[in-house]
């Protein structure tokens, strides 16, 4: 499935190793939490990058620890209506600093990108490759925001006041 | 959720696939020929599990033409004619059962 | 009034081009039914038994004229000609045609109007007291914060698909008309010891099929926190909502398993973490959002002009006077009840005309605002005394002056089986033929205030747990019968009705509706005591007796 990343579609470098298969060396890794908080000691020596696939009910909290080994993180979206994906993304960016990529897999469809970007997503795993073609006009379709996320993007809430100030010098 | 298409039918009498019509909301019935119809008059009529589910997944095919299909049971009139077989069938076809708010109030007013 | 700006008008324009897109995808085929459908949900857009239904929002129950113009423009040019205000102060058309959904959004936006969110699994409308900035009651104009929620949670990245959908309500006056205790959250705002205002905060009410007054998690939340404060109960929602169940998703359910104790303090770790954070309403903000709203230019006038006294020795007036006429917080002024329940009419119906008309009589002498309650009753919240005879006469002219503001034939109901596609029974049929049995006025005013409720299902969009009398409808074996409560009540005071006894058919309800009525009249210890103080002193027993010994 096609993956974008800041509009444009890259290349997944990662492997998602089968349950018990030993781990290959020498490629990235996308491992399923549970495993990872497992084999995590273990993992902390390997040279190639690793990352873990966080399920959608499992507490973000818990990733803390890791978050120094980790190259990627990438949350689920089993069905595009389940936004428990959102908060863990925004915890993530907000609460526990995480500066690395953030990845949205499952169901990401283009009608809820902007939503992903805005919870700190900069990865989108998209469902269809049509929707993937249809990045920029999604994204560009979207200009006002009322409420401030980590995203930076300012929000009308904050937009308001600079133009109550800039009014506020000619009146 | 079950997909309509996986869960069990139970079929007791004659039986129709209805639906909503995609571009309007109108609501229209599966025919014989594989079409749908506003008129319950040209409605596939069945009366097995097997056919009915026939008759659903046909409607299943395209999810641009109508919405929601599900089996819906009907009657014989007297005269043969096909009627809804329960009451919200029979809202379906012949809309609310009081009168609609006009700008042209109903002549025969009630006392005040 | 609140007056949109150049952001809001941007926003609205970006989604009508947004679903303009979608609907063109869908009808294309590029998009299926599953994944439109929380789309078109998102913009109060549902599919019902004859067709899509167009719910709109109208923000805190505020419209202007023009606003409302445009409603009856939307009826008429794309529906049949009315429109129906729901107990959620929104109002729905019943016919409208996907393809012309964006066209329509399109007129609607013109004057700020709008579906978003009047559906989905998001954070919906905000409500409050329809009497807002004009009663003497309050605090605070509750609309302000309203406004800031409103904003708060339009969009929202994070809360867009929760479990399940998510209903804010604000009371700023002590007797509650916005129904705060059966909301996922409902907000008292009042003033502390210190004269500080703030939120006392309570979660997870609600009706629907698991019935729940909401729990307090906070006295004093300071006004400031408040956003904040919302943002943390929304995440803990959100992330250990329940998702296996759809009727056990509500936050209601989350509060109720694992305790008002155990919400309160994930809730208040959560905040503790982002309350001072960019959500914090500096006062700046509130300042800026308060002084977009237009407060009416009130004239300096004596209350009891001379145009008023002279005209309440009409007694037709004068009824209706006593009836929809209440106290303003200007002297001078009065707040208007219009009923949309005109005896044997669906309740919370208006045709284009209508709204026109009130459209019109708001701009002439309401300083252009309307309000919608969610007793499905319009209301004009700022009118001078002395023009109340006008206003009176043109009410009466187009039906609108029924006096029987909060009487047994004021009744709310849902669309019910003749529109909805999740219902049961019939609920409007039910609500005429009940406000017949009591079309004599004099009756009705006799019996007192008396809230009767009617919902189609167990989804409770007719309230009925929290009526006077509360009639739910259900099926039994393909045929329509009718659940009787009695003693439920929506305001400060919220409490739950008790079944009164077995189902009745349809064609029963009326006569036991008039037979809980007459046992009341019988039972009542004097004719200042309400029906439903008497339900409260007595019992349901009494009531029983009586009426299924008569049946």
């Amino acid at each position: 499935m096609p993956l974008i990343e800041n509009g444009r579609l890259i290349e997944d470098r990662y492997v998602v190793p089968a349950d018990e298969d030993a781990l290959p060396d020498g490629v990235p890794l996308l491992i399923p939490a549970e495993r990872f908080l497992k084999e995590a000691e273990a993992l902390k020596g390997r040279q190639a990058p690793v990352a873990v696939l966080w399920p959608n009910n499992r507490r973000i909290e818990e990733i803390e620890p890791y978050l120094g080994q980790l190259s990627l993180i990438a949350l689920q979206f089993p069905s595009f209506r389940d936004g428990r994906a959102y908060s863990q993304a925004r915890l993530l960016r907000e609460r526990l600093g995480w500066r690395g990529p953030l990845r949205a897999t499952g169901n990401v469809l283009r009608d809820q990108f902007i939503f992903m970007l805005r919870a700190g997503f900069d990865q989108l795993d998209a469902a269809k490759e049509d929707d993937a073609a249809h990045f920029a006009e999604e994204v560009g379709s979207h200009s006002v925001f009322y409420q401030p996320t980590g995203d930076g993007r300012p929000s009308i809430l904050r937009a308001r006041l600079g133009r109550v100030a800039a009014h506020g010098t000619t009146n | 959720m079950t997909s309509p298409l996986q869960q069990k039918i139970k079929v007791t009498g004659p039986v129709v696939v209805t639906a909503n019509r995609l571009a309007d909301g109108a609501v229209v019935w599966r025919t014989a020929a594989g079409t749908w119809s506003t008129a319950l008059a040209d409605a596939a009529v069945v009366t097995t599990a097997p056919d009915a589910l026939a008759l659903l997944e046909g409607a299943h095919e395209r999810d641009t033409d109508a919405v929601g299909p599900y089996i819906a049971p009907v009657v014989k009139g007297a005269d043969g004619r096909i009627e809804p077989g329960n009451r919200r069938e029979r809202i379906r076809v012949e809309g609310p059962t009081f009168a609609l708010p006009s700008d042209t109030p109903p002549t025969d007013p009630l006392p005040a | 009034m609140y007056v949109y700006d150049e952001f809001d008008r941007s926003f609205l324009a970006e989604r009508v081009a947004e679903f303009r897109d979608q609907v063109e995808r869908r009808l294309s085929g590029a998009l299926s039914e599953d994944e439109f459908k929380p789309l078109r949900l998102m913009n109060g857009v549902y599919l019902q038994l004859h067709a899509y239904m167009l719910r709109v929002a109208i923000p805190y129950g505020t419209l202007s004229g023009a606003q409302m113009r445009k409603l009856a423009h939307v009826a008429r040019t794309y529906d049949k000609g009315y429109g129906h205000f729901t107990t959620r102060q929104n109002i729905q058309f019943n016919w409208i045609k996907l393809e012309d959904l964006p066209a329509a959004m399109a007129a609607l936006a013109e004057v700020g109007v709008h579906g978003i969110q009047t559906s989905g699994n998001c954070i919906r409308n905000v409500t409050t007291d329809q009497w807002a900035g004009a009663t003497p009651e309050e605090v605070d104009d509750p609309r302000l914060w309203a406004e800031i929620l409103r904003q708060y949670s339009t969009a929202h990245p994070e809360f867009s698909y929760l479990p399940r959908k998510f209903k804010i309500a604000i009371t700023a006056a002590d007797h509650d008309r916005a129904a705060v205790k059966v909301h996922d959250v409902g907000l008292r705002l009042h003033r502390n010891a210190q004269g500080e205002m703030g939120f006392e905060v309570l979660v997870g009410g609600g009706l629907g099929r698991t019935p729940f007054i909401g729990k307090k998690i906070r006295d004093f939340l300071p006004a400031e926190h408040l956003l904040s404060y919302v943002e943390a109960i929304m995440r803990v929602y959100n992330r250990f909502g329940r998702r296996d169940n759809i009727y056990k998703a509500r936050i209601k359910i989350l509060v109720h398993e694992i305790g008002a104790e155990a919400f309160s303090a994930e809730v208040e770790k959560e905040w503790e973490a982002i309350r001072e954070g960019a959500l914090h309403l500096d006062a700046p903000v509130v300042e800026d959002i308060r002084s977009r709203f237009i407060t009416p230019d009130f004239a300096q006038l004596p209350d009891h002009p001379a145009e008023l006294t002279g005209a309440l020795e009409n007694p037709a007036f004068a009824t209706w006077h006593r009836n929809s006429v209440h106290a303003h917080k200007v002297p001078g002024y009065s707040i208007v009840t219009i009923s949309l329940k005109a005896v044997g009419a669906p309740p919370g119906d208006a045709t284009g005309e209508q709204m026109e008309v009130v459209a019109d009589l708001a701009d002439t002498y309401g300083f252009g605002e309307i309000r919608v309650g969610h007793e499905q009753n319009l209301c004009l919240p700022n009118i001078a005394q002395k023009d109340l005879p006008e206003l009176w006469r043109r009410l009466e002219a187009i039906g609108l002056a029924t006096p029987n503001v909060n009487l047994v034939n004021d009744i709310i109901a849902c669309p019910g089986l003749d529109y909805c596609a999740l219902a049961n029974a019939r609920a409007i049929p039910v609500a005429q033929e009940i406000a017949k049995r009591f079309a004599d006025l004099d009756r009705a005013r006799g019996v007192g205030r008396l809230h009767i409720n009617i919902s189609g299902c167990i989804n409770a969009c007719g309230h009925h747990h929290v009526g006077h009398i509360g009639i739910l409808g259900v099926d039994k074996a393909g045929e329509e019968f009718y659940q009787i409560t009695i003693g439920g009540r929506a305001d400060e005071h919220a409490q739950l009705g008790t079944l009164l006894g077995p189902a009745v058919p349809y064609d029963q309800v009326p006569g036991l509706i008039e037979d809980i009525v007459d046992a009341y009249m019988e039972l009542r210890a004097s004719p200042r005591e309400l029906f439903v103080d008497t339900v409260a002193r007595l019992g349901v027993e009494p009531f029983k007796e009586r009426v299924y010994a008569a049946h």
